[in-house]
């Protein structure tokens, strides 16, 4: 009866010694747990390389060499005080202005230096659903990853507009006003923006809550 | 360097800095003097011209980027001796004064009218932005309209 009891009794321990085995391995999703708290260090790293691109990204695309042709209404802005644009120039059905007046009346492919009218490949205003004027910079980042409003676009292709657009670059070729004065420029490097941009993409595009 | 395009439906080849506003070759170059010098900053439209067509300021388009274009001036705008339109419209309203910024709102007007045979005074307040000092703006939006009857009447 002994000898049965101490059989039944190993048998019970070897069993219950390798559930404990098993439920150690599995519950941090095979991670020891020296390696989760390495692997939740990596994403507070990432998280926070994220936002410091953010940050740096959001210093530049609130900036009104960017907001001037991402207007809430019809009408671009211009200038430095961001004043609505002269001439009565209008949105248009293309984002280009009316019909027999548009961008290329005045704007071309390059700056105008001489006339100091500013000049860039495809200028145009951006879509109305791309508004940024009077939006927080969570809001601008938010609209700008939304596919339903930013032209279908994936992060990849986000960051391409970003860093590679003609257009968007021109925030840092500005060129001269009317009266010969250099355009203010953007606070951040054209350089230091592009790396800001891949580091808040490459670090999961973390868009904070405020 | 060597800018070659149709100016009025002639070619045209002249030797300049390629960043010599467009106006300049116009007046100077080829002696076309119905286009005017304005203010030089896009900003008041006696410079218009048309590219392709449309209207551009002369004051603040490059003459490099006239390269192989189509362009029309004031003095292009008639067919011979049928005057367009916009010409006969601003006849019969006696729409300038002093006259100076008048071929400007003319081509302005005739590229409008290219785009939109009927234009109401809604597209004119946006399609015609040019300043006239002597302030003839209601004579030129009754020869816009008119100018819009004879073209439709023409065709």
């Amino acid at each position: 009866m002994k000898q049965t009891n101490l059989f039944y009794l190993t048998i019970m321990l070897f069993i219950m010694a390798i559930s404990i085995g098993f439920s150690s391995n599995f519950s941090s999703d095979n991670f020891s747990e020296k390696e989760l708290e390495e692997k939740t260090e990596n994403e507070v790293t990432d998280r926070a390389k994220s936002l410091e691109g953010f940050d740096k990204m959001m210093q530049v695309l609130t900036h009104k060499r960017c907001v001037n042709c991402h207007p809430a209404g019809d009408r671009p802005h211009q200038g430095e005080d961001s004043h609505v644009h002269n001439f009565n120039v209008q949105r248009g059905a293309s984002n280009f202005g009316a019909p027999a007046f548009n961008c290329n009346t005045c704007h071309h492919e390059e700056n105008n230096d001489i006339a100091g009218v500013p000049g860039a490949p495809e200028w145009s205003l951006a879509p109305r659903e791309m508004a940024w004027e009077g939006l927080s910079r969570v809001e601008i980042a938010r609209s700008m990853m939304d596919p339903e409003i930013n032209g279908n676009r994936d992060l990849e292709h986000v960051v391409e507009h970003l860093t590679e657009h003609e257009l968007v670059l021109w925030a840092w070729n500005p060129g001269v006003d009317n009266e010969g004065n250099p355009r203010e420029k953007p606070p951040v490097s054209k350089e230091d923006y592009i790396a800001a941009v891949k580091q808040w993409a490459e670090n999961g595009a973390v868009i904070p809550e405020k | 360097m060597k800018i070659s395009f149709n100016i009025n439906g002639a070619p045209q080849t002249v030797e300049t800095d390629g960043n010599t506003p467009l106006l300049w070759i116009i007046r100077d170059v080829l002696d076309l003097k119905g286009t005017k010098f304005g203010c030089g900053k896009a900003a008041c439209g006696a410079c218009t011209i048309h590219v392709e067509g449309m209207q551009v300021r002369s004051c603040s388009y490059p003459a490099k980027l006239a390269e192989g274009k189509n362009i029309t001036t004031i003095e292009g705008l008639s067919d011979g001796d049928n005057l367009h339109p916009v010409q006969q419209a601003w006849m019969e309203e006696i729409v300038p004064q002093c006259g100076y910024c008048q071929p400007g709102f003319m081509m302005a007007t005739a590229a409008l009218l290219e785009v939109n045979p009927n234009p109401t005074d809604e597209d004119i307040d946006n399609n015609i932005v040019n300043v006239c000092r002597c302030a003839t703006y209601y004579r030129m939006r009754k020869a816009i309209h008119r100018a819009a009857e004879i073209k439709s009447a023409n065709l």
